[in-house]
């Protein structure tokens, strides 16, 4: 698969952010296509335990993974404040559920930082710098290249 | 620009395949010994509409092709010769000459030049065959808009020319003046009061067909006589074709009358000139006359030229306040083809406007032309009644009504809770939507759905070759052409269905001789057959041949060590020819019997959600039968519930759902689990356990489905039956990807996702689930 090369510190733009747990994670946004209320979701056979199934919006079978089980975060409780930001990468669509949305916000290439290695379950591949807005840390994700790694299996071609 | 060029060749591809094919289906329909006038004409103008597009896009060899077939056609339709079967013949093979150039000039493989040039020659030859001198026949000219340039000729020609022309003079200088844009013209009598015969030789490109096109409108083709005139030493060859500006006339308007208005022979020369008018000979005078009584004086005939002059030199300003009026047209000999269609539509409409006008005018008769041009403008608005929509457009909006449809039903679910008396608007409302909306996806569904006519009209000509190849007389009915079929289906049946018919013809009819012996007709019938029974669509292929040999088919399959026993049931023994390199042709022939068939026509059947069954009885023929589902994103499925999820097994796959008792249920060596159903013991398989759901534990509690796929028969274990429903097939790989034993997902009438089950995959991910359990 070819990625764009966005490793390392990534340009400025506007990212949406959301928490999940204590932290907050931002995104870039073009890649979110709508953010929607939690719904029923369909599961899916032997798929691992942070997919949580698919969804039909709007006629497209959508598939739904809870980041917050991925990072093993926040409360997995499901009710109306669940919070689906369905993106949109390369051509597929699919949707993470997080703790809530919070802000969208304009970040420069100068207020972000490149994240320490650490051996946390967020590999810094997936990270494209930390962001500093009022004191707050925002981890700014490279949502495209976590999304379709190997370790979502959400893609085939990643997948086998 | 080049966009623009090819969006138009598209269109020139399109219906010149249309006219292809019409014309195919024409020929075939054709009575060899007494052809219909009017089918002879329609093939005629199918070949004329191809020539002249490939002329406008600049296909050349098309053209040429199409210009020799055109000529032999004129003379069949204007009765100058018998038609024969070899004609026939050497029509379908210019049709298939043309296709293959169509598809050349689409990007293709290069088309045959031998064969180009092999046709051309007979069609020639076939033309010049009764009426025409020899001579002059064999070097019969191409016209002007070929590439290559004519042998010049040298021509007498004779015609009668009716009194109302002989009588005027400028009648007779227009007719003259006609010629002289296509040949030269040298006068040996030129008619008058007293004798109104014209004589002249001419120099000329131009083939007979055209010349007497171009007289049309002056005399009747069987009253012009053109024969070879030897060279005449005083004249030789004039190389600049369009010669003697001498003898040009001022007016550039043609004073035309039509001949004999009653005669039959008149109307067939009107035709003609209709279609050499704005496309055929080059350079053809022609006129869209608006009859002008014998005895006017000239002055009154002349009149502005309301045509379209094409490059008429200062013609329009000459007579612009003359009295009365003058329609004319003329087509133009370096661009024949210009602004054709635009030019019959204008010409159309002027001519009803000057013919209304002149409808005042007692002294002028125009009914019979302004008719006329009235019948070309229908018939051109006729053609018109279908469009041309790219798939994706459709396939979009039959997404967006699903999406509708899907929503009227969460409304109509929503509002189920209201007061029926408090809501009665809005439940009233919910109802009308409902059924508008299931209109409306009835209809947005039939616009992808297409006859099955699309794929039963290629097989007469199909049969008609086999048949004469194998010496075989065989006749082919259809029923049931009107049949719809989804276009993605009716695209994908052909090859199988082809693959039927040669089968059939080469191995089910027999010789003639073998069916006298028979004591049957001599000639075989082949019948394709299409219908609807329930939510499929059956096609049928019978044949009245010999029938399936069953001991030959036992014997080849022990010969391939298939396993078999002649205790098997027909049925089954008929499904032995599906497998791979099944065949019990003794000999090769180029048609079958390399046994690679069946098997492809069983597996492409099966690719489209279908099933393929044989039914055969010794003596008295075959029949296959196909069973497809109406679309291809479509599927009849059963609703079953695993543990709170809806699954959908195709209903193509169920053989039965039964209520297992606890005894019928057994294992094997002590794990895997088997269900005993009337004598046969099948694989038990848990759907709750295959996706990892907990479905209902007690046997006797939930349901069997018994299935059957590739791997042969199953029984698939769920809880509930939840129903039987279309459900649109929604791939799951588009946005996530392909989940072992889901062969897609579909969206319920409640808006939930429910998977589809791969019937298939589970079966083989049940067996091989217990050996897994069994190692461990």
């Amino acid at each position: 698969m070819d990625y764009p090369e966005t490793s390392g510190v990534a340009a400025s733009g506007e990212y949406l952010t959301f928490t999940l747990g204590q932290e907050e994670y931002g995104i870039d946004i073009l890649k979110v296509q709508e953010i929607r209320g939690y719904d029923t979701v369909t599961k899916i056979a032997n798929a691992p335990p942070f997919i949580k199934g698919v969804i039909n919006l709007r006629g497209v079978i959508v598939p739904i993974v809870d980041l917050r089980i991925k990072f093993n975060l926040g409360n997995l409780s499901y009710d109306q404040f669940t919070v689906v930001i369905i993106l949109n990468i390369g051509k597929r669509v699919m949707g993470i559920v997080v703790d809530g949305v919070s802000d969208v916000i304009q970040l420069s290439a100068d207020n972000l930082r490149p994240a320490p290695e650490f051996g946390s379950i967020l590999d810094t591949r997936y990270i494209l710098g930390l962001g500093t807005v009022e004191e707050r840390m925002i981890i700014v994700v490279d949502i495209e290249r976590l999304m379709t790694s190997q370790e979502m299996s959400l893609v085939e071609s990643a997948a086998d | 620009m080049s966009i623009d060029m090819s969006q138009f060749y598209q269109v020139f591809f399109e219906e010149t395949s249309e006219h292809l094919a019409s014309m195919e289906s024409l020929l075939l329909n054709l009575d060899v010994d007494q052809p219909s006038l009017e089918d002879l004409n329609a093939v005629f103008r199918a070949a004329h509409s191809i020539k002249g597009g490939s002329g406008t896009f600049g296909f050349n060899d098309m053209a040429e092709v199409t210009h020799v077939l055109e000529s032999l056609l004129d003379r069949l339709r204007k009765q100058e010769l018998a038609l024969k079967a070899e004609m026939v013949d050497a029509f379908l093979v210019a049709g298939d000459v043309l296709r293959a150039q169509l598809e050349h000039h689409q990007g293709g493989p290069d088309a045959d030049g031998d064969a180009i040039a092999g046709i051309c020659a007979r069609l020639k030859q076939l033309a010049s065959g009764e009426a025409a001198p020899p001579p002059a026949a064999v070097e019969i000219a191409k016209s002007v808009e070929t590439v290559v340039p004519a042998a010049v000729r040298r021509i007498r020609l004779e015609c009668g020319l009716s009194a109302k022309i002989a009588n005027v003079p400028e009648s007779v200088d227009n007719l003259l003046e006609a010629l002289r844009d296509v040949a030269a013209v040298e006068i040996k009598h030129r008619p008058d009061g007293q004798d109104a015969r014209l004589d002249i030789v001419l120099t000329t490109q131009v083939d007979d067909a055209d010349l007497k096109d171009a007289l049309a409108f002056y005399s009747a083709p069987e009253d012009i006589s053109i024969r070879p005139e030897p060279e005449d030493q005083g004249y030789g060859f004039f190389d600049d074709l369009p010669a003697e500006p001498a003898a040009v006339d001022e007016s550039y308007g043609f004073f035309v009358d039509i001949p004999e208005p009653a005669s039959a022979s008149t109307s067939g020369s009107q035709d003609d000139a209709g279609f050499g008018l704005f496309d055929d000979a080059p350079g053809a005078p022609s006129a869209e006359p608006p009859q002008v009584a014998p005895g006017d004086s000239p002055a009154a005939i002349e009149g502005v030229g309301y045509g379209i002059y094409v490059d008429a030199p200062g013609g329009l300003g000459l007579f612009d306040d003359a009295p009365g009026a003058e329609f004319a047209l003329k087509s133009s000999a370096p661009e024949p083809f210009s602004g054709k269609a635009a030019a019959i539509l204008e010409a159309a409409a002027k001519a009803e406007a000057v013919g209304r006008r002149l409808a005042d005018n007692p002294t002028i008769e125009t009914a019979k032309s302004g008719r006329r041009d009235n019948d070309k403008t229908v018939s051109a608005a006729n053609t018109d009644t279908s469009i041309r929509v790219a798939v994706e457009k459709v396939d979009q909006l039959i997404n967006l009504v699903g999406e509708l449809v899907i929503t009227q039903a969460m409304l109509a679910e929503a509002a189920g809770n209201l007061d029926p008396v408090l809501a009665e608007r809005i439940l009233a409302g919910i109802e009308l939507l409902s059924r508008n909306t299931r209109d409306m996806q009835e209809s947005v569904m039939s616009i992808r759905m297409l006859p099955m006519s699309m794929v039963f009209s290629r097989f007469p000509r199909v049969v008609r070759d086999l048949a004469g190849k194998l010496n075989k007389q065989v006749e082919m009915k259809t029923i049931g052409d009107n049949t719809e079929l989804d276009k993605g289906l009716i695209e994908k049946i052909t090859d199988p269905m082809t693959h039927l018919v040669r089968n059939s013809l080469d191995h089910g009819i027999e010789t003639p001789e073998q069916r006298i012996a028979a004591g049957k007709n001599p000639k075989g019938t082949l019948t394709l057959k299409a219908s609807h029974q329930g939510g499929n669509v059956v096609i049928e292929v019978i044949d009245d041949g010999g029938g399936l040999n069953r001991a030959r088919i036992l014997e080849k399959a022990k010969e391939k060590g298939l396993p078999v026993n002649d205790g098997m049931s027909d049925y089954e023994v008929w499904q032995l020819i599906f497998a791979p390199g099944f065949s019990t042709a003794d000999v090769v022939t180029d048609v079958s019997g390399r046994g690679v068939g069946m098997d492809v026509v069983k597996r492409n059947i099966e690719g489209m959600g279908g099933r393929v069954e044989l039914e055969s009885s010794p003596g008295f023929g075959t029949r296959t039968v196909i069973r497809l589902p109406l679309t291809l994103a479509i599927l009849d499925g059963m609703s079953v519930g695993v543990g709170g999820e809806t699954f959908i097994v195709p209903i193509t796959t169920v053989i039965e759902s039964l209520q297992p008792r606890l005894e019928d249920v057994r294992t094997l060596a002590g794990d895997s689990r088997m269900v005993h159903i009337r004598g046969e013991y099948l694989p038990f398989i848990s759907l709750a356990e295959a996706f990892g759901l907990e479905g209902v534990e007690d046997i006797t509690k939930g349901l069997l489905v018994v299935v059957e796929a590739e791997e042969g028969k199953a029984a698939l274990f769920v809880d509930e039956l939840l129903g039987q429903q279309q459900v649109v097939i929604k791939s799951l790989e588009a946005n996530y990807r392909k989940v072992p034993g889901l062969s897609g997902a579909t969206i319920m009438g409640d808006g939930r996702v429910a998977m589809i089950i791969d019937v298939s995959a589970v079966t083989r991910m049940g067996l091989s689930q217990s050996k897994r359990r069994l190692a461990a």
